[in-house]
């Protein structure tokens, strides 16, 4: 992959939820790197714990969730230790993130100017108009067409594809060096969500921005991201490039999951499923998560897999990999 | 997984409390005095309910018995005596009556106002209510319109508006009352035999041709009823409230009927005199009968509130 | 359109009540007055007319500004209403001020942290703020304050300055001060209202995404509470206290008769002990037209607010 120290780097993440009940480890051990400019999915089902570690990377897991440890490393400073105003400083200026749902993340009553002009000047300190300069041009590149006058538009007179373009315009604002996109698109239609995946890529070979983008649609990542990170109750199972891991899947549990996605090859076929359901992150059984569905789980299983390298540039978290042989 | 195991895990998942027979009135009480302070506020409320009822054989005196009452007595301070030895635990106010016994009295005065208004409020908003959502259309919208705006005006200032045109007593007052509160029964029971009316049980009975009557009042008003008995235990703390203030004011009750209300009013011109006994002990009174019939009455929204069971 | 309905109806009904449910003569009519005058004012009023007629008369006389002279003032009675306005007014408004300035940040406050024991305290008061009637408190504040501490006066208005011939308590330290206890006291209910309103607004805002999302842009937790959360609180705040002031008003009436406070409340109060009913016939059409435009204010001051209410306007 490229030289040099990534932009993210994350190692043993640990993102534990307090409850009076005991702790859900949502996030329980998950690394991963993200180099400048390039791509990283992050797949898995809901509850596989891949919004809580973008939250954890920005510093906004809600309580009674708190990071219990490991590092998160950004251009090499654990971030862990930042104080409280150090990591403001850094949401939304060096790391910014866009949210799921664009009829929810902009505030009702606030016009867009506002919205975006804060955002500039919580973290510059520039004079309103260069504020509003900048919020202007962001808007012509995520491609709303007159910027000038929408500029003044409240959210509601948007439709949901242009709003998560403001919403990604709002995150372009200080240039990050890093965007964590918290399934953007999936509230959006197809035609729409395809314009908003070229944009994405095409910022991030412009800019240099690294991105993670977190979703559970694989056919989104196969056409935009690098590598993907597959996450099953809260740990990654599987490592790769896109390529690799979509074509050639080791892990049972992704390739349950590509088994699943109806395609046009697989017409007339029945569709594979994944039997059962998430478990509860609350009192996980020991040994490997995935046992319970799993078509190749035997006594091994019972204890816990580490992840490893399986093949070149392949990580897997499996006793029993579906290796060339076996796939 | 297997069909059968799956029926097996489902059938362990009932918890135990289920499989016993439960009464709804028989959860309804263990999910009440789950709050400490509720059912503490009930039994407070049942003895003050006991004390209005029982009050001629509870009250140390008559105190509107003139032969009981001597000037000579006037305004002594709590816990003193009188010549004949008889002691004035509260004191005695400015006609020399015991104050202990006028606030047993005027406590009678002011839930039993409170209470039955209250409860005839709750008569005509029920048969308006369920009229208007039965009815329906014109008739609904005409009904509703004037709840509205009836709504819109404060209570108080229905009461007095009332009060003023009709003038004191026990019975006007009673007017007063009922007419500020039907309409929230009106609303309450419209909006929850709306919801009744639309399921399919009410359905089915319309369509075993059951009379319109039979479907009122056997299914879907027994629906109604917990939002009802809700709102009749927060109105009746707010009626006896607002008798209170409107006496206060000297509009409600006439002086030969003294409730809680009166009796601070009285006490109010002393209080300036650091009189202060007349005044503070029957409010203490008044203050302690809404205060618990308002607790008992968050509690039971809280129970009764389907929203917010399980 | 349904505002002047609503004066209509309200018309009516006084109407009905003070000639169909009294008697007018006694009602309208100086009881000492002697039977020429009496027969004066019967025909003066058009008493001896069929009752439509006489209603067409009283709207008529009504619309000219024309609602009988008061017995006990011997003036008429809307100027006397008019009078008492501004000291209600100043009243009314003093508490609606300490709602918000109570309320807002106390109820913030309990929705940010809702668990913490300052919180809680604040919720309980609340709760006693709801159910204790207002004369009560009012009584018990002028025992504390004026009666045992003697730190406040209890009872008027102290030095008023003249502001447009109107004269004001709230420019002199000495009417502020009178100010003070009865605004509390009508504000207390209110103040409860504010807090509960704004701290369900706030528990139900802070979990937004919008407020994630404002965190997410690294804006400042003051300019998150300030703005973000605070401009969508102020909707419900706003159109609640904007309806609740004419009940501020009516409630007045309890407030001004315990604190002596020289307004209509009071005025009205002692005109209905005086039998003094022109003047509380008076008193109702003023409320009346009081709360209808309320109303429309609410209304509008609502789409001012609100954004996606004022785009609907603007389409419909």
């Amino acid at each position: 992959m490229s030289d040099g120290v990534p932009t993210l780097s994350v190692r043993d993440l640990r993102t534990h939820f307090l409850t009076k009940a005991g702790a859900v480890k949502a996030v329980d051990g998950v690394s991963f790197d993200v180099a400048k400019g390039r791509i990283l999915g992050l797949v898995g089902e809901s509850g596989s714990g891949k919004s809580v570690t973008g939250f954890s990377i920005i510093g906004l897991v809600d309580p009674p969730g708190r990071v219990v440890g490991g590092e998160i490393r950004y251009n090499g400073a654990n971030l862990l230790d930042l104080d409280d105003e150090a990591m403001r400083d850094l949401r939304g200026n060096r790391v910014a993130m866009i949210f799921q749902d664009p009829m929810m993340t902009l505030n009702p009553v606030l016009r867009i100017d506002t919205q975006m002009v804060e955002t500039v000047l919580a973290h510059h300190e520039v004079d309103k108009a260069t504020a509003l300069a900048r919020a202007r041009d962001a808007l012509g590149r995520v491609g709303i067409p007159s910027p000038e006058e929408r500029l003044h538009a409240y959210p509601h007179q948007f439709s949901g594809g242009m709003r998560q373009r403001v919403a990604i315009a709002i995150a372009l604002l200080n240039e990050p060096d890093l965007i964590i996109a918290d399934e953007p698109t999936t509230a959006l239609d197809v035609t729409i969500q395809g314009q908003i995946l070229f944009e994405a890529q095409k910022l991030c070979r412009e800019t240099g921005t690294a991105m993670i983008w977190i979703t559970h649609d694989l056919a989104v990542v196969a056409g935009l991201a690098d590598e993907i990170c597959v996450m099953y109750a809260g740990r990654i199972v599987e490592k790769g490039t896109v390529d690799e891991v979509l074509d050639r899947p080791i892990h049972p549990y992704t390739h349950g999951l590509i088994g699943s996605v109806p395609s046009h090859n697989s017409r007339g076929r029945r569709l594979t499923q994944i039997p059962g359901m998430t478990p509860s992150l609350l009192n996980l059984p020991p040994g490997c998560a995935f046992r319970e569905r799993c078509p190749r789980a035997d006594e091994a299983c019972l204890a816990e897999p580490e992840i490893a390298e399986a093949a070149a540039g392949r990580e897997v978290r499996c006793f029993h990999p579906h290796l060339e042989a076996g796939a | 997984m297997t069909a059968e195991v799956q029926e097996r895990l489902v059938l362990d998942d009932v918890p135990p409390s289920l499989a016993r027979v439960e009464t709804p009135f028989r959860r309804f009480v263990s999910d009440f005095t789950d709050s400490r302070i509720a059912t503490g506020a009930f039994i407070c409320f049942l003895v003050i309910a006991a004390i209005a009822v029982f009050a001629p054989w509870l009250a140390p005196t008559d105190p509107y018995d003139l032969a009981q009452v001597s000037v000579l007595d006037s305004n002594l301070p709590p816990f003193s005596e009188n010549f004949e030895g008889v002691t004035f635990w509260l004191g005695t106010d400015g006609a020399g009556r015991d104050l202990l016994s006028a606030i047993i009295y005027g406590l009678r005065i002011s839930l039993g106002v409170g209470v039955s208004s209250g409860l005839i409020a709750m008569a005509i908003g029920c048969a308006v209510g369920l009229t208007a959502a039965y009815a329906g259309g014109r008739t609904d919208s005409v009904i509703m319109r004037i709840v509205d705006i009836q709504l819109s005006f404060p209570a108080i200032l229905v009461a007095l508006i009332l009060l003023a045109i009709l003038g004191k007593g026990v019975d006007k007052i009673l007017i007063a009352l009922v007419t500020v509160q039907w309409a929230y029964y009106a609303r309450t029971v419209r909006a929850s035999a709306l919801v009744e009316r639309s399921k399919e049980y009410v359905e089915a009975a319309t369509c075993l041709a059951l009379g319109h009557r039979r479907i009122v009042f056997r299914h879907i008003l027994p629906n109604c009823l917990p939002p009802m008995i809700v709102v009749v235990t927060l109105q009746t703390a707010h009626a006896i409230s607002l008798e209170a203030t409107l006496s206060f004011l000297g509009v409600g009750l006439p002086t030969t009927e003294p409730s809680l209300g009166l009796l601070i009013a009285n006490g109010f011109e002393y209080m300036l005199s650091h009189k202060y006994w007349i005044s503070i002990f029957p409010g203490v009174a008044l203050l302690v009968t809404i205060i618990t019939i308002n607790l008992v009455g968050d509690q039971l929204r809280d129970v009764l509130n389907p929203r917010l069971q399980k | 359109m349904q505002s002047s309905l609503v004066v209509l109806v309200m018309s009516l009904l006084v109407f009905i009540g003070v000639n169909i449910v009294g008697n007018p003569v006694d009602m309208l009519i100086n009881p000492e007055a002697d039977q020429e005058e009496i027969d004066r004012v019967i025909s003066d009023l058009g008493l001896d007319r069929p009752v439509h007629e006489q209603y067409g008369y009283f709207v008529f006389n009504a619309l000219k500004g024309d609602l009988g002279k008061s017995f006990i003032y011997g003036e008429p009675a809307l100027k006397l209403i008019v009078q008492h306005i501004p000291a209600t007014l100043e009243l009314a408004v003093a508490a609606l001020l300490m709602a918000i300035v109570f309320g807002i940040p106390l109820g913030v406050y309990a929705g940010l942290k809702p668990d913490s024991k300052t919180a809680k305290t604040i919720m309980a008061t609340s709760i006693l703020g709801f159910s204790l009637p207002t004369f009560w408190v009012g009584i018990m504040m002028i025992m504390v304050f004026a009666v045992q501490l003697g730190v406040l006066p209890s009872t008027g208005r102290g030095d008023t300055v003249d502001v447009l011939g109107v004269p004001m308590s709230f420019l002199t330290l000495d009417g502020l001060s009178h100010l003070f206890l009865p605004a509390l006291n009508l504000s207390l209910f209110k103040i409860s209202l504010v807090i509960r309103l704004s701290r369900a607004g706030t528990r139900e805002i802070v979990h937004m995404d919008y407020i994630k999302f404002a965190r997410a842009k690294g804006l400042r937790q003051g300019r998150i509470v300030m703005v973000h959360l605070m401009k969508n609180i102020m909707i419900p705040v706003v159109t609640v206290l904007g309806l609740e002031f004419g009940g501020l008003v009516a409630f007045s009436t309890v407030t001004e008769t315990v604190f002596a406070w020289p307004g209509m409340g009071k005025l009205i109060i002692d005109s209905i002990h005086n039998l003094d009913r022109p003047v509380v016939v008076a008193y109702l059409m003023i409320v009346v037209l009081l709360f209808v435009t309320i109303n429309l204010v609410v209304d509008v001051l609502y789409s001012v607010l609100d954004p996606r209410v004022r785009l609907q306007d603007q389409k419909s």
